[in-house]
């Protein structure tokens, strides 16, 4: 499980971590690639990845570490792409005014929402969790101020002065790679701290955690504003990079794509998320090319994903190195 | 007034269709502690089934008898292909399996009955109006429709409480290891609850299927409903999804109806045009936080096992 203080004692070139060396890589490289081939496509296709992957980060922040299995978590993908959407509408351009008031909003709908839904465990987490998020999904409908059902188109990028322009395709690609790299780090310091390592004693045994005299409510709420927080950061640069909001973004089927994004790649491993978003992102749209119906294969795929590789795509790759 | 008894039926009916939906999920919860997102799907098929029956028999209520027997016998099926592997794991794969399930089977409708959707046309007879109060006038099929729900659960207590199937369910859902040391077939058990659960899905959805027109993903949204239904119900408890699902579709409806009118009349004209619509389809949710709070394990809880 703990495959990240696992690889300290191993040496570090396992099939995982080159795999994880090369992709990031290739992720480094796409933009130059794409600006030769002159193909803008790609570039926002994995402009696209390396936003969702963060969102599969904090995801995986509170499902694969600390058990919070969160269903409703594409609500905060909406939340923080609606408080920038509408600081934009009512002119305020800047992206020091916006982002903060962004992360603040998505905190606190964390903090209540974590405050309510963790007084429950288990299925009712995860109802509870979606529920309020689909709760999110028809305030944002009700919005008729801002687009209601269809949505708003937002005509300005955040604004970062002079030098910082978000339009440029190939700038926006670079922030948001070093923001997922920078979140990574985030999370990886954050899950072998003395707090992460409450978490997910509370995973394993909340009870003992609590008799050994950790709060774990605090350290366990604590933990999912952090996840909301970092997912609203995502939500930020999804409405940048679509100039587009609409409730849509907060459907539970997204919810369920952060899910399968997580477990595709590894719960619980500090970069599977982010291969798991590679990789599913990439499956939809390959299967895309070759049938309008890419729900029949790619159903029956999750499926046994859910039955069989519980590891995921990092699990797999660990296993190599044993096997 | 009129308006407010029209109102009050409308929302009994929505609470009996997500009786429907939240028993069967309720049910399968209860016994297997399975988490089934794809009941949506069930309800899904139930309403395309029944649209393309009642077509090629021309007759509203045989297409309907057929959609019944076509539904319980997918339901069957899926357990025995699908749903049967994931016992035992935990609630997560649940999800992520019949997550996967949602996505086929929407694609699947997709391929057979094209992205258009159908319809379903009432007969005529239930086109009418009927006087239910002096001077309130009600359409005679979702008359039809909180009558047949309530006989279908009048049927199902029976079946549960008073026949050997459900002393069996019961049973099973309080220990499975002994039930099937007793010799009696647990598999076989649970894939007849699971196809009543899916007759149950595919009933409700037949049932609407005349009100809304049949599409694509339309079970998503009120599966979602069916969800909070069970949450403030008690999951594991028929009574209580019976008792939430009427609460639920009342509020609901009820809050559509007023609140915005009440906040237009007690709080300012714009508040209630503004922000009138995103309370009201707030309410539901509020409430089952306030059960969160007060009764976390809903209002009536399933017995301890």
């Amino acid at each position: 499980m703990m495959s990240s203080s696992m690889s300290r004692s191993v040496p570090w070139l396992t099939p995982r971590n080159t795999f994880v060396a090369a992709l990031l890589v290739v992720l480094a490289l796409l933009p130059v690639y794409c600006a030769i081939i002159g193909n803008t496509f790609l570039l926002s296709l994995f402009t696209r990845i390396l936003i969702l992957a963060m969102a599969a980060v904090s995801l995986n922040l509170i499902m694969g570490f600390g058990g919070m299995v969160s269903f409703g978590h594409a609500a905060y993908l909406g939340i923080g792409g609606y408080a920038f959407g509408i600081l934009a509408k009512e002119g305020f351009t800047s992206g020091l005014i916006q982002w903060p008031v962004a992360l603040l909003v998505c905190g606190l709908f964390a903090l209540v929402v974590g405050a309510l839904c963790l007084r429950t465990r288990g299925v009712y987490f995860i109802m509870i969790t979606l529920a309020f998020a689909q709760m999110a999904y028809y305030i944002a409908i009700a919005l008729d101020r801002y687009g209601g059902d269809d949505g708003m188109t937002i005509y300005k990028r955040s604004q970062f002065g002079d030098w910082v322009n978000l339009s440029n395709k190939t700038f926006f690609y670079y922030l948001c790679f070093a923001l997922l790299l920078g979140i990574v780090y985030l999370v990886w310091r954050l899950v072998n701290s003395r707090f992460g390592m409450v978490i997910q004693g509370a995973r394993s045994n909340e009870r003992r955690m609590r008799a050994i005299g950790f709060p774990t409510f605090r350290y366990k709420l604590t933990c999912f504003v952090i996840s909301g927080m970092i997912c609203g950061l995502s939500g930020v640069l999804l409405a940048n990079h679509t100039d587009f909001i609409n409730p849509s973004v907060m459907s539970w089927i997204r919810s369920g794509d952060l899910m399968v994004m997580a477990v595709l790649g590894g719960m619980g491993t500090v970069f599977g998320p982010v291969i798991g978003a590679v990789a599913f992102l990439l499956l939809e749209e390959v299967l895309s090319r070759f049938t309008e119906f890419q729900g029949i294969i790619l159903g029956p795929m999750l499926l046994a994903v859910a039955l069989c590789a519980r590891g995921g795509i990092d699990g797999i790759l660990t296993g190599l190195r044993r096997g | 007034m009129l308006y407010f008894i029209e109102q009050c039926l409308n929302g009994i009916q929505l609470g009996m269709l997500l009786f429907l939906l939240a028993a069967g999920l309720t049910l399968i919860f209860g016994i297997m502690d399975m988490v089934n997102l794809a009941h949506g799907s069930l309800y899904m098929i139930g309403a395309f089934f029944a649209a393309t029956f009642a077509e090629w028999t021309g007759s509203f209520v045989a297409g309907a008898a057929l959609a019944l027997i076509a539904t319980l016998l997918v339901g069957m099926v899926l357990e025995v292909v699908a749903i049967r592997r994931l016992y035992g794991h935990d609630h997560l794969d649940h999800v992520l399996g019949t997550f996967g399930l949602i996505l086929f089977f929407n694609d699947l409708v997709r391929w057979i009955w094209g992205p258009a959707g159908m319809t379903l046309p009432l007969p005529s007879e239930m086109l009418t109006a009927v006087q239910v109060l002096p001077g309130v006038y009600y359409p005679a099929y979702r008359l039809v429709i909180i009558g047949a729900t309530l006989v279908v659960a009048l049927l199902l207590y029976v079946l549960v409480m008073r026949t050997r199937i459900g002393m069996l369910i019961r049973a099973g859902a309080s220990n499975r290891e002994m039930v099937g040391a007793l010799g009696v077939n647990i598999k076989l058990l649970y894939t007849l609850v699971f196809g009543l659960g899916a007759a149950l899905a595919g009933f409700a959805g037949l049932m609407q299927a005349p009100i809304l027109t049949v599409q694509i993903g339309m079970g998503e949204n009120i599966l979602i409903l069916a969800f909070v239904v069970i949450i403030i119900g008690g999951i594991g408890s028929i009574r209580g999804a019976f008792v939430a699902a009427i609460i639920v579709g009342l509020i609901d409806t009820i809050g559509r109806a007023f609140l915005p009118d009440l906040m237009r009349t007690f709080v300012s004209y714009s508040a209630g045009s503004s922000a009138g619509p995103a309370l009201s389809s707030m309410m539901i949710y509020m409430l089952m936080a306030v059960v969160l709070v007060f009764r976390p394990e809903g209002l009536f809880p399933a017995a301890k096992r």
